[in-house]
C-alpha cells in the first residue's frame, strides 16, 4: 500500500511528461491544418477560433489555380528525383571502391568525401554562381540538380561505404571464381543486398534535396525552375501587406503531407541513416 | 611474388575507374566553386556583369570587412543562435531521449511525431511559426493572453530584443527531436546488464543516471554537439525566412548572401563567404579529430 500510491504517481508524472512533449511537437502542425481550413473572416478576426467553423476546402484548390504551386511541385520532384538518382548510381560505385579495395589515395580522398559534406553551402555561392552561369544553366533544374551533388553526393557515398562494408565477401569472391568483371560484380551482386543502404541513403538524399532552400533561392529567378521552398517563402497575395496566410499554410500541410508518409513507412531506415551518418565512425 | 603486385595494382587501377565519376563531380561542384570563391574575394566585381569584368584589388575585401559593423553584428547574432540553440536542444533532447527510452504503449507514433519535425523543409516550419507569432491574430499570443503570462499581445517579430530568441525557439522545436534520436540510439547501446549490476548493488535512478547513462553517452552526445554546432553555424532558411536580412538577427550565411546576390558584390561576398568557410573549417577540423574516422 506504500508503495502503490507513489508508483501510481510517478506513472501519472510520466505520462503527462509524454503527453506535453507531444503536444509540443504535433501543435504546430495542428495549427496549419487548422489555419489552412480558414476562410479570410475567421482567419483574420479575434479571439482567435481553435476549430473552423466552416472548413474552407478551397484554400487548397487556390493554392493550384491562384499560385503556380503545381509547377513548383513539378520543379521539386523532379529536381530532388534526378538528385537522388544520380548520387545514388554514382555513390554506389564510389562505396563499391572504399568498402571493398585497398588503394593508393583511398584515406585522402574519403576524407575529402567527408569535408565536403560538412562545409558550409555559403563558402561555394559566389562560384557555383558564376559556373552555372558560364554553363548556361541559371534559372533551369540542371542548376539544382548539379549544385545539390554538393551534399547529396558525400553523404549518400558514406551512407553507402559502411553498407558495403557490412556485405559479407564470400559472395563476391564467388563471383570473381566465375569470371565476372567488377561491374557485373557490383550490379549483380553487391547492389541487391545494398538495397537497405541505397533505401536509407536515397530518402535522406531525396528529403535534403526537396527541403534545400539557399541554392533553389539564388540559382532561380522564376517559376520555370523554382522549387517548393522558395514557392512557399515567397506566396503573394492581392495586396503586397496582407500575406494569404491560409494558402501559405494549405501549401505547407500538401508538402508535409508525402514526408509524413515517408517517415511513417520508412521510419527505421531513417533513423538508421541519421544514426549511420552521426554515430558510426 | 611479380603477379601478386601486378594483381594489386590492377585492383588499384578498377578502384580509381570507380571513384572517378563521384571525384569528378565532387571536383566541379565542390573544389572548384570554393576555389573561384577564393579568388574572388581578391576582386572587385559585379555579379550582374556578363561577361565578368573582375578587377584585382587584393586583400582589400578583408580589409574591409575587419572594419565591417554589420559583419561583426552577424558573427555575434550567429554566435547567440549557436549557443543557445544547440545548448537548450542538447538538454531537451537528452530529456526526451531519456523519457522516450522507457517502454510503453504508443511509443512507435512517438518516434513518428519526433520525425517529422526534422523531415519537413525549413521554410514550412518557419512559415507556420511565423503566423503563429502574429501579433495580432497568432495563436501563441491568444494563449499567452488566456493563462495571462501577458497582459497585452507582443510583437514578437518586430522587436528587435525578441526576433532572436523566437527564431532560436523555432530551430529547438525543429530540432531537439532530431538530437532526441540521436541521443537515444546511444542510450539504446548501453548494456542492460549494467543497470542490474547496479541496482543489485543498490545504487538509485539518480546515481545510475550519473555514474552509468552520462559518461557511457558522452561519445554519442559529442557526436551530436559538434554536428549540430556545424550546422547552426551556417544558419540561413529559419533566419532568412522569419525576418528577412535585419540587422537584429541576421547571421553570417544571411549577410554574406545579402552581399553577394542582393547588392550583386561578387568580391566582397566572396570574402565573407571565405571567411566562413574557415570559421567552419575549425570546427570540422575539430569534428574529424575528435570522431577519428577510420578507413580501414
Amino acid at each position: 500500500m506504500r508503495t502503490r500510491l507513489p508508483r501510481a504517481l510517478g506513472a501519472l508524472a510520466f505520462y503527462l511528461l509524454i503527453l506535453v512533449v507531444f503536444v509540443y511537437l504535433v501543435f504546430p502542425f495542428y495549427w496549419a491544418i487548422v489555419s489552412s481550413l480558414k476562410s479570410p473572416q475567421e482567419l483574420f478576426q479575434t479571439p482567435v477560433t481553435y476549430w473552423p467553423t466552416h472548413p474552407r476546402w478551397q484554400n487548397y484548390l487556390d493554392v493550384f489555380t491562384m499560385q503556380p504551386f503545381g509547377r513548383n511541385l513539378l520543379n521539386s520532384a523532379i529536381v530532388a528525383g534526378t538528385t537522388t538518382l544520380i548520387s545514388l548510381l554514382v555513390g554506389s560505385f564510389a562505396a563499391y571502391a572504399l568498402g571493398r579495395f585497398r588503394f593508393f589515395g583511398k584515406r585522402p580522398v574519403y576524407y575529402a568525401i567527408l569535408s565536403v559534406s560538412m562545409f558550409p553551402q555559403i563558402s561555394v555561392l559566389g562560384g557555383m554562381y558564376v559556373l552555372i552561369k558560364t554553363l548556361g544553366l541559371y534559372n533551369t533544374w540542371w542548376a539544382l540538380i548539379f549544385s545539390y551533388m554538393i551534399f547529396t553526393l558525400p553523404f549518400t557515398v558514406w551512407v553507402l561505404t559502411s553498407f558495403v562494408r557490412e556485405i559479407p565477401l564470400e559472395l563476391e569472391e564467388a563471383a570473381y571464381v566465375d569470371g565476372a568483371t567488377p561491374l557485373q560484380t557490383l550490379f549483380k551482386v553487391l547492389l541487391p543486398l545494398m538495397a537497405p543502404g541505397l533505401v536509407t541513403s536515397g530518402l535522406l538524399a531525396f528529403i535534403g534535396a526537396w527541403n534545400e532552400f539557399l541554392f533553389a533561392l539564388t540559382f532561380t529567378v522564376d517559376d520555370r525552375a523554382r522549387t517548393v521552398p522558395v514557392a512557399i517563402a515567397f506566396f503573394s497575395g492581392a495586396s503586397q501587406y496582407e500575406l494569404p496566410w491560409a494558402q501559405i499554410m494549405a501549401a505547407s500541410v500538401i508538402v508535409t503531407v508525402p514526408l509524413i508518409v515517408l517517415v511513417l513507412v520508412f521510419q527505421q531506415r531513417i533513423i538508421a541513416g541519421l544514426t549511420a551518418g552521426a554515430v558510426k565512425g | 611474388m611479380a603477379r601478386r603486385l601486378s594483381l594489386s595494382a590492377r585492383r588499384a587501377r578498377i578502384a580509381w575507374a570507380f571513384m572517378a565519376p563521384s571525384v569528378l563531380i565532387l571536383l566541379a561542384v565542390a573544389a572548384y566553386p570554393l576555389f573561384r570563391t577564393f579568388q574572388l574575394s581578391l576582386f572587385r566585381a559585379n555579379l550582374l556583369d556578363y561577361p565578368l569584368r573582375p578587377e584585382w584589388v587584393g586583400l582589400a575585401n578583408y580589409a574591409y570587412m575587419v572594419q565591417d559593423l554589420y559583419w561583426w553584428t552577424s558573427v555575434k547574432n550567429t554566435v547567440i543562435f549557436t549557443v543557445a540553440s544547440v545548448s537548450l536542444e542538447t538538454v531537451l533532447g537528452l530529456g526526451v531521449a531519456l523519457l522516450v527510452n522507457a517502454k510503453f504503449p504508443l511509443r512507435g507514433m512517438m518516434r513518428t511525431a519526433m520525425l517529422i519535425p526534422w523531415a519537413i523543409p525549413t521554410v514550412v516550419s518557419a512559415q507556420m511559426w511565423r503566423w503563429m507569432y502574429n501579433d495580432v491574430y497568432g495563436v501563441i499570443n491568444d494563449l499567452l493572453l488566456r493563462v495571462h503570462l501577458i497582459a497585452k499581445p507582443v510583437a514578437w517579430l518586430a522587436d528587435p530584443h525578441l526576433v532572436l530568441p523566437a527564431i532560436i525557439a523555432v530551430d529547438v522545436w525543429k530540432t531537439t527531436p532530431f538530437m532526441a534520436l540521436l541521443l537515444l540510439a546511444g542510450l539504446q547501446s548501453i548494456p542492460e546488464e549494467l543497470y542490474e549490476a547496479a541496482r543489485v548493488d543498490g545504487a538509485s535512478g539518480v546515481q545510475q543516471f550519473w555514474f552509468i547513462t552520462l559518461p557511457l553517452l558522452v561519445p554519442a552526445l559529442l557526436v551530436a554537439l559538434i554536428f549540430r554546432t556545424l550546422d547552426a553555424l551556417r544558419v540561413f532558411d529559419v533566419i532568412y525566412v522569419m525576418s528577412g536580412v535585419n540587422p537584429s538577427t541576421m547571421s553570417m550565411s544571411v549577410y554574406a548572401r545579402q552581399q553577394l546576390v542582393d547588392f550583386g558584390d561578387l568580391g566582397y561576398g566572396s570574402a565573407l563567404s571565405t571567411g566562413i568557410f574557415f570559421i567552419i573549417a575549425l570546427f570540422v577540423a575539430l569534428y574529424l579529430s575528435v570522431l577519428r574516422v577510420e578507413v580501414d
